[in-house]
């Protein structure tokens, strides 16, 4: 018992939750946008993935993290065009179009890793280097908290800001009425292409960022499908928050700790099976789902193509 | 506009599901020279290793997992209910041949054997489908993400067991005991064909059938095109959703275990040949006909079997075949809205599905005042 709450293991403990949740957080923040503007994206997986291989190709190249992340979020929104193209502007199946970008992102990525970096693995040598510019490491236990990354505020940074410009803000106002009643959006002068358009764009990014966010400062490392999944429960997520930012922010906080606490039972002594501590999150993902099925809505627009005077 | 003949009609039909395959080719090599392959060598060696030789022999012993996911594919996605847990339930029916079937062999007939590792896959699929099913019955959560989620874990419940219980004590790889050839499924005479081709292309003709010409198959369009409709005719929609759940996975995990009874004989951990991601597209150009996914499966049966081989010789890793499946996936819609455009046929998805997200059976009913 004095192991498990000795200072350094809760540090590491924080850390690790901190590590898991950001990815996550940042996927389910681009979903909810795209969501709340009516584009279901079941692609998050794959442009996740890519922004998690491009962030790490750019970082390698230029050994800069912070260009590293803006990589990962320019790789998410290239692949996010195909949706925006085939879908926001021709009206295509959703369906289909996410489950190609997953296939695309899944397929490309694994490729061109293995094509390009298991043949001379001394260039991931330098990579797993991680530089924590420290904000301020005075408080004892919160060192896990407050040693992280400058990465790590800014995208805080940005989530909040998000989430205060959805809630609060004209733009945000536009983008939720695009998700629920696009004709009303029409009749009162917006335009919903452009709103939607937007949306599904800084949704790209910010799924980006999160693949980046994995590869560079959690795992430290690409591999082929690093992802697992994670794109998924990123909608289930955004689900289950109703478009309510600062909720997807806890609903990945408690995924995080969900993550977390296999490897801290190791560290105990409890050794749990690799495939246990992989299925957790799923399972407590099926949990929430199943206790809060009633409140998993989603808006009433979402996945219909907008066509302007069509009934 | 619409075509009456049904000469013209199958040509179009044939064009427009011809089209994006071809595309998706021509762009997967234009891909793989952006990238330093050779798409010659890579279609060079699919022809060589999924043709040539007794190699077709090979495909078309892949062509029955992949006809029987599709066919599991097709009935759940007539009913407008996108089970994307494929992966999972295939791999939930081959892990119950490769685990009980080594003790059933042991103790009784392999005829008998077979016929209770099919029962027994089948119904470990069918409950694996019920979360998802309920779910969507009774509050209409997204099944898309339930029965993906519940995917994830039927992977790991896969490895558990592969590592646990069903391991081979012989050997120190986690993996279950091999199937002595014996007691595999025979061969078709003449060939190494195992009889599992034939099942899958009888189990599509019945398909075929069921959902064309018997009320059960129109009962499932009606429920496909609108759930509202349905009700009004007296449809039990929860009902529908949980039978049409678990026919789908049911079916899907039953191909699993015909892969390891026809050809495999073992499991390994970690193992997941991801067949249904390959299928799903495929049974979209086939337009939810179990008949005509024949030629398609048929079609990526080649591609697979070939690829694998002719992928390591082009510069290629095998997951080159998803982009190839992705691009199929967008040519195909692509393809569907010039075809929509200039009216060339029919669609692809009955009308009802061409919306493009299955809307909450309960929600819709609570919003839509009618």
């Amino acid at each position: 018992m004095s192991d498990m709450l000795s200072a350094a293991f809760v540090t590491v403990f924080i850390a690790t939750v901190i590590a898991q949740a950001m990815p996550l957080m940042l996927a389910a923040v681009g979903e909810t946008l795209g969501e709340q503007a009516g584009v279901l994206n079941l692609g998050i997986e794959g442009v996740m993935l890519v922004g998690a291989y491009t962030g790490f190709v750019v970082t390698l190249t230029t050994g800069s993290f912070w260009i590293g992340m803006l990589g990962g979020a320019i790789g998410g929104v290239a692949a996010n065009l195909a949706m925006l193209i085939l879908n926001v502007w021709l009206g295509l199946n959703q369906i289909v179009i996410g489950l190609a970008i997953t296939l695309i992102g899944e397929g490309i990525t694994s490729v061109l890793y293995l094509q390009n970096y298991t043949k001379s693995p001394a260039s991931l040598g330098q990579q797993p280097k991680l530089t924590l510019p420290g904000l301020s490491d005075i408080p004892v236990i919160g060192q896990a908290l407050f040693q992280q990354s400058g990465i790590f505020w800014i995208c805080i940074l940005l989530t909040l800001g998000l989430a205060f410009a959805l809630a609060r803000t004209n733009w945000g106002l536009s983008t939720r009425s695009a998700g629920q009643k696009p004709s009303s959006l029409d009749a009162a002068g917006g335009s919903v292409m452009r709103t939607r358009s937007m949306a599904v764009l800084l949704s790209g990014a910010l799924a980006g960022l999160g693949g980046a966010y994995l590869s560079l400062l959690t795992t430290a490392t690409f591999s082929p499908f690093l992802t697992n999944g994670l794109g998924f429960i990123a909608i289930v997520i955004t689900m289950l928050s109703r478009g309510r930012i600062l909720v997807v922010m806890i609903t990945s906080l408690v995924y995080g700790l969900a993550v977390a606490v296999g490897p801290a039972l190791q560290v105990v002594g409890f050794t749990v099976p690799a495939d246990i501590i992989k299925m957790l999150p799923f399972i407590i993902v099926i949990v929430m789902l199943i206790v809060f099925a009633r409140s998993s809505v989603v808006p009433p627009a979402l996945g219909a193509p907008y066509t302007r005077g069509a009934r | 506009m619409k075509p009456t003949g049904s000469a013209p009609r199958l040509a179009q039909g044939l064009v427009r599901s011809v089209v994006p395959v071809l595309l998706a080719l021509l762009v997967s090599g234009l891909i793989m020279l952006a990238i330093g392959a050779h798409p010659l060598d890579f279609f060079a060696g699919v022809w060589k290793y999924g043709i040539t030789g007794s190699n077709w022999q090979r495909s078309l012993s892949l062509m029955s997992p992949l006809l029987i996911v599709a066919i599991g594919l097709i009935v759940a996605f007539r009913g407008q209910l996108w089970n994307l847990g494929y992966n999972g339930q295939y791999l939930l029916g081959a892990v119950v041949a490769s685990g009980l079937g080594p003790m059933l062999f042991a103790v009784m007939p392999a005829f008998l054997a077979t016929i209770i590792v099919f029962i027994v896959a089948i119904l470990a699929g069918a409950v694996w489908s019920l979360i998802p099913a309920l779910l969507k019955a009774r509050y209409g959560t997204n099944e898309i993400i339930t029965s993906l989620v519940m995917s994830f874990i039927a992977v790991g419940v896969v490895n558990l067991l592969i590592k646990g219980v069903f391991k081979d004590p012989g050997t120190s790889t986690p993996q279950t005991t091999v199937i002595p050839d014996t007691d595999l499924l025979p061969y078709i005479p003449g060939t190494e064909i195992h009889i599992g081709f034939v099942l899958a292309i009888v189990l599509a003709i019945v398909a075929q059938y069921v959902l064309s010409r018997t009320s059960f198959g129109l009962r499932v369009d009606i429920f496909g095109a609108s759930p509202k409709a349905a009700r009004h005719m007296g449809l039990n929609s929860t009902w529908m959703v949980i039978l049409l759940f678990a026919l789908s996975s049911g079916l899907i995990a039953f191909a699993g275990s015909i892969d390891i009874l026809g050809q495999f004989s073992y499991q390994r951990a970690d193992w997941d040949p991801r067949y249904g991601d390959a299928v799903m597209p495929l049974v979209f150009l086939a337009r939810f006909r179990p008949v005509a996914a024949i030629p398609f499966v048929a079609f990526y049966a080649v591609l697979a079997t070939g690829g694998t081989l002719a992928s390591q010789q082009a510069g290629l890793n095998v997951d080159f075949l998803l982009v190839i499946v992705g691009l199929i996936l967008l040519f195909m819609t692509v393809t569907e809205y010039i075809g929509e455009r200039r009216r060339l046929g029919q669609s692809y998805l009955p009308p009802g599905l061409r919306r493009s997200l299955p809307v909450p059976l309960r929600a819709e009913s609570e919003r839509t005042p009618v």
